[in-house]
């Protein structure tokens, strides 16, 4: 299992492809934070998202922050949420913006491993509810758009050493979370035979 | 008297605003050695580098005065109500509720609570029937207990029923229990501790798996029988082979705790609330002359 850095967004593909699952990245660069309400915005409601997100990173995040008087906002608390309530949206965010990265804990169902293949994309693995450490990575919050869905917006944070991450599916149809559901079914098979 | 229970009202809203911070950023020490106890049993590389990674956030937390983790949650308390306590229970409701708000207005924290259908915030962490809380009664005695426990939203999200028969017997215990956390998968936040709440009725059994939860880590149910299944189970999960936030390894759970209610003959009720790795927790006791002594291990 090999240890990469990758600096977001990305131009080049190869930077994707050469990640394996299982694999520890340290991101550095911008990435950009996401959640529920705010691809419900984007997809159900045709809303175009306010910035270019082609070979970008998205956090499934809703940040705890606090704003100051310029109207900027600083980070109080910042970590990340369940992603699997958001799969639906992998194979739009990567077919029709280009997004190469999703971030977010505890993986994504098998559903995402065929569209992540086709469309060149990772999901990365962060360790949930690490928020204290997270905020810490979180250099500056440099834009905020649709500030209406507080704290669901979507945010532009710069980050330095974001991580460690795993990569958790491969863009070459591998996946941890299929590979130890798979033996862990299989061991509760076994358990049950015991009890 | 009735300046006595103003006093007291300001104690309690004051001391609960100081709680759900307290809890978010500091967690028991229980819990801290059995982060690292995990650490040092964990043998997968995925799995070991999620519990470095926590163990780091909690020094992080700790040295930043930060929260551990960004999900304020539900706040959930759970009070223990003397007899001879000179505030009435609905007064102590309403001093909760607005220790909470302030607690979240002031620092500021994440405010979560939202409207069940239109989903509109309702308020700092406050709203209709929010927050929650859970009341016993203590005769002969004029003091009260107020615990605090922050829920995190990934772990209720995995919370189960099942009205098992009297003819699943324990067996049928263990397996929906089993199969529970493993459905669950990365998803809870893993390694934490497995809540199971058995007997009752449907409503009382998910009750008592919430009461699990928030006990001290690895402390035993009083009952030898049901002792023995909290044992039972703790070793078959940390089976599964689901691992640190889901990516596979040895430890699964931190451990597994059961409360547990004498039941109707044809039920036979399971029910399982996961509290992620971040088990935060923190508690109060209030004397009736005011005195106020706060416990992060209780």
């Amino acid at each position: 299992m090999a240890t990469h850095e990758v600096t977001f967004p990305i131009t080049d593909e190869a930077e994707i492809l050469k990640l394996k699952a299982g694999d520890e990245v340290v991101v550095q660069g911008h990435i950009v934070g996401i959640r529920d309400r705010t691809q419900i915005r984007i997809f159900d409601q045709g809303v175009e998202p306010p910035i270019d997100l082609s070979g970008a990173f998205l956090l499934h995040t809703a940040p705890g922050v606090r704003k100051r008087d310029d109207g900027g906002y600083d980070p109080v608390c910042i970590g990340t949420t369940t992603s699997a309530r958001m799969v639906r949206f992998t194979e739009p965010l990567g077919d029709q913006y280009g997004v190469r990265a999703i971030c977010g804990k505890g993986g994504f169902p098998d559903e995402a491993i065929e569209p992540m293949q086709r469309l060149g994309m990772v999901y990365f693995a962060i360790v949930g509810g690490a928020a204290a450490l997270e905020t810490t990575q979180i250099e500056e919050i440099e834009q905020v758009y649709w500030e209406e869905l507080m704290p669901e917006c979507l945010w532009l944070f710069r980050v330095k050493d974001f991580g460690p991450l795993t990569v958790g599916i491969d863009a070459h149809g591998n996946s941890l979370y299929h590979d130890v559901q798979t033996a862990a079914q299989d061991k509760l098979k076994e358990l049950y035979a015991r009890l | 008297m009735s300046v006595v229970a103003t006093d007291l009202r300001q104690t309690v809203e004051d001391a609960a605003a100081h709680l759900y911070v307290w809890a978010l950023k500091d967690i028991p020490q229980d819990l801290r050695d059995a982060l690292v106890d995990a650490q040092q049993r964990e043998t997968s590389v995925p799995g070991r580098r999620v519990l470095d990674t926590i163990v780091k956030n909690v020094q992080v937390a700790d040295d930043q005065g930060n929260l551990v983790c960004q999900d304020t949650g539900i706040a959930v308390y759970t009070c223990r109500v003397g007899e001879h306590f000179p505030l009435h229970p609905a007064k102590i409701y309403e001093a909760l509720k607005a220790g909470t708000e302030r607690a979240t207005l002031e620092h500021p924290l994440r405010s979560n609570a939202v409207h069940t259908i239109t989903r509109e915030n309702t308020g700092p962490n406050t709203g209709y029937r929010l927050p929650i809380v859970h009341w016993e009664f203590i005769p002969d005695w004029d003091g009260l207990d107020v615990k605090c426990v922050p829920k995190g939203s990934g772990s209720e999200n995995m919370s189960f029923l099942k009205m098992c028969v009297p003819a699943d017997g324990v067996k049928g215990i263990k397996e929906f229990v089993l199969s529970s956390i493993v459905d669950a998968g990365g998803k809870p936040c893993p390694p934490g501790i497995v809540g199971v709440g058995i007997g009752g009725s449907a409503d009382y059994a998910m009750y008592l798996a919430k009461e699990a939860i928030a006990r001290p880590i690895g402390t035993r149910n009083h009952d030898p029988h049901v002792a023995k299944l909290e044992e039972e189970l703790y070793g078959l999960l940390n089976e599964t082979g689901i691992g640190p936030m889901g990516l596979g390894g040895d430890v699964t759970v931190l451990n597994c705790h059961i409360e547990h209610a004498d039941t109707h003959m044809t039920l036979n009720p399971v029910a399982v609330n996961y509290q992620c790795w971040a088990a935060r927790r923190a508690s109060v006791h209030v004397g009736a002359d005011g005195s106020v002594d706060f416990d992060r291990e209780a």
